[in-house]
């Protein structure tokens, strides 16, 4: 249905207090957001937390309960999922079993009503360096060259958006790696918009320009990979996002942008940038890797916890990886690159831990 | 010996098991080429006689061409109406689906005398004689369930995001039907077919009931086996054979090329 193809919508994508229910349950909790258009945008989070609703909604797959969704000025809420200007790469690629590849990559197109598909779909099959493939039938083929198929028979549109559905989720990991350096190629080639959806946090941030971490239907928080990172706003982003070492503690005091907080009775400085929290009662998060290991008396200069004991060492190739019991019987985890800098140090051997107080960040307390 | 045995065991009861499947067969084979004029049932010679004049036996073509039409018109219109009734059980859910479904399955499990005798019944008191159309009625009526019941496996096996995929490009639900869903439900379909017309051609007991004075092939073979069945009939049964074996054959050497 060619004609009713709005072909020439482009833009940001838009949801606005995009709302969907079923039965009881909210999956996706008035949420409202702008995609930039050409970005290459992420959404993560766990299974369940409304990501491939959100996904569906704009493929025109999932009728929203309330809400609207637009590109550019366009409102397309009511739009049929054929009348979208809007392509999705499946979970499992859902490849027509019964055409051969050629036909797979040329079926949208010809439901446009083009004639003369050969040009455009041996070069969005070139894209993907599966030219010579053209004649076999999905069964054919592995599930790596599937999914470029997918990725191809998608983008051969030149949709306004593309819409990614874990895509790499049936891959083995190496092939994943290749597939997430080639997807990101493929999106600054072509500058359309892609939307990612992932329940991997290291495949959303090693591709998207943006991330938005959902939860119970709702973003946690919105950012670049490293801000996301390295300054968490909720105890779920900074677990869902790489690991953390929480240390409960209270604001003391605040001024010239330093905060000191207490925690176990030991003075931690952070910049008040970092402070997430709200309250008084804040949990101080520091990630494994910003900690340095010392034996006692030998410590740098920064934040210090003393009294340690460590009671585990796993070597893990880059890094080495310790678990440093505190004086209060909490276990912290310490990653040291294998730089040669850290000191030999053994099971049970008493330690100090430091880091740079501009590496802390502080989030609401319990 | 007891090592040799337990390795070939399962072949030894293969070949046991196909042989004791294949004597009929291979008796209606071998007496089709028989030269007898009557009775069928001693060797009396070898002929081609029987298979150069299939027709020779009184009755046996038009009984076998009357079985033939009742089984094309019936197959027909048994998959039209029983793949769309698999549709609409397997894709939707509607309100009253699982008695559809349960009303779907009583022909298959009713015994086939108490359905044609009340089939007769029923058209004997709507004033229907019984006779060619009240026999494709009937047919149509137990064929429906075992179509119904083939390509609702192969619906239920259809991945649907591949319908949504074909949205997702542009196919709206008629495109979508035709490009993906139907091309893909088609073997079923087709299997489908092939049951309905082996059962209608095949059957004798809901025949006999309704066919009035209308003669099928099955009840040629049972009227002439009073008198003894003229070869002529083991030429038909040995053809319907190896139609079917082609048919499957067939199937397999296409499938296998696929593969590849």
């Amino acid at each position: 249905m060619g004609d009713e193809v709005s072909k020439f919508v482009q833009g940001d994508l838009k949801l606005v207090n995009l709302t969907k229910e079923f039965g009881d349950f909210t999956a996706v909790d008035d949420l409202t957001l702008t995609i930039p258009k050409g970005s290459f945008f992420a959404l993560l989070g766990p299974s369940g937390c409304g990501k491939t609703t959100t996904l569906r909604m704009i493929a025109g797959l999932e009728e929203p309960t309330s809400g609207t969704i637009s590109i550019g000025d366009k409102n397309i809420t009511d739009l049929k999922s054929y009348s979208r200007p809007v392509n999705t790469v499946f979970q499992n690629y859902a490849l027509f079993p019964h055409l051969s590849i050629f036909e797979n990559v040329a079926f949208g197109l010809r439901r446009r009503g083009i004639k003369d598909v050969k040009e455009t779909v041996m070069k969005a099959l070139e894209l993907v360096e599966l030219g010579h493939l053209k004649d076999r039938k999905p069964a054919q083929l592995s599930g790596g060259q599937q999914q470029r198929i997918a990725v191809a028979r998608a983008i051969v549109n030149r949709p306004a958006v593309l819409l990614l559905d874990e895509p790499l989720g049936a891959l083995d990991l190496k092939l994943r790696r290749q597939m997430q350096i080639e997807l990101k190629w493929i999106q600054t080639e072509v500058g359309i918009t892609f939307i990612h959806v992932t329940h991997d946090q290291e495949e959303a941030m090693t591709m998207a320009d943006t991330i938005a971490v959902m939860n119970n239907g709702k973003i946690e928080q919105l950012g670049s990979p490293s801000e996301l990172y390295e300054n968490p706003k909720t105890t779920f982003v900074a677990n869902f996002l790489g690991q953390s070492n929480f240390l409960q503690g209270i604001v003391e005091s605040e001024s010239n942008g330093e905060t000191i907080v207490i925690a176990h009775g030991i003075r931690i400085t952070m910049p008040s940038s970092r402070n997430n929290g709200s309250t008084a009662s804040v949990k101080i998060g520091v990630r494994p890797e910003k900690f340095r290991i010392h034996f006692v008396g030998s410590e740098l200069p920064g934040n210090l916890l003393i009294g340690g004991v460590v009671t585990d060492i796993s070597f893990v190739g880059v890094s080495t990886q310790y678990m440093v019991e505190m004086p209060w019987k909490q276990e912290i985890m310490v990653f040291e690159q294998n730089d040669g800098g850290a000191p030999n140090i053994k099971k049970g051997d008493q330690v100090s831990l430091t880091w740079e107080p501009q590496f802390t960040f502080a989030l609401n307390g319990e | 010996m007891r090592k040799w045995l337990s390795k070939n065991i399962i072949r030894i009861y293969a070949g046991v098991a196909l042989f004791y499947v294949f004597i009929p067969v291979a008796y209606t084979i071998v007496f089709s080429f028989n030269d007898s004029k009557k009775r069928n049932i001693n060797w009396q010679g070898f002929t081609f006689n029987n298979w150069l004049n299939p027709c020779d036996a009184d009755g046996i073509c038009e009984a076998l061409g009357n079985s033939l039409r009742i089984g094309f018109i019936s197959t027909l219109i048994s998959t039209v109406i029983g793949t769309m009734i698999a549709f609409a059980i397997g894709r939707y859910a509607f309100k009253g689906r699982s008695s559809v479904n349960l009303l779907i399955f009583l022909p298959m499990a009713t015994p086939e005398i108490v359905l044609g005798a009340s089939l007769l019944a029923m058209f004997l008191n709507l004033g229907i004689n019984p006779g060619f159309w009240p026999t494709i009625i009937a047919h149509v009526m137990f064929c429906i369930s075992f179509v119904v019941v083939t390509v609702k496996a192969r619906i239920a096996g259809l991945d649907p995001k591949l319908e949504e995929a074909a949205r997702d490009l542009y196919a709206n639900e008629w495109e979508t039907f035709r490009r993906v869903t139907f091309p893909l439900v088609l073997p079923g379909v087709a299997a489908a077919a092939l049951l309905a017309f082996a059962l209608s051609f095949d059957d004798f007991i809901i025949t006999n009931f309704n066919s009035g004075t209308v003669s099928t092939f099955p009840k040629f073979v049972w009227v002439s086996a009073t008198r003894g069945v003229p070869p002529q009939a083991n030429v038909v049964g040995s053809i319907m054979f190896i139609g079917a074996l082609a048919i499957v054959i067939l199937g397999q050497v296409v499938n296998r090329r696929k593969v590849r």
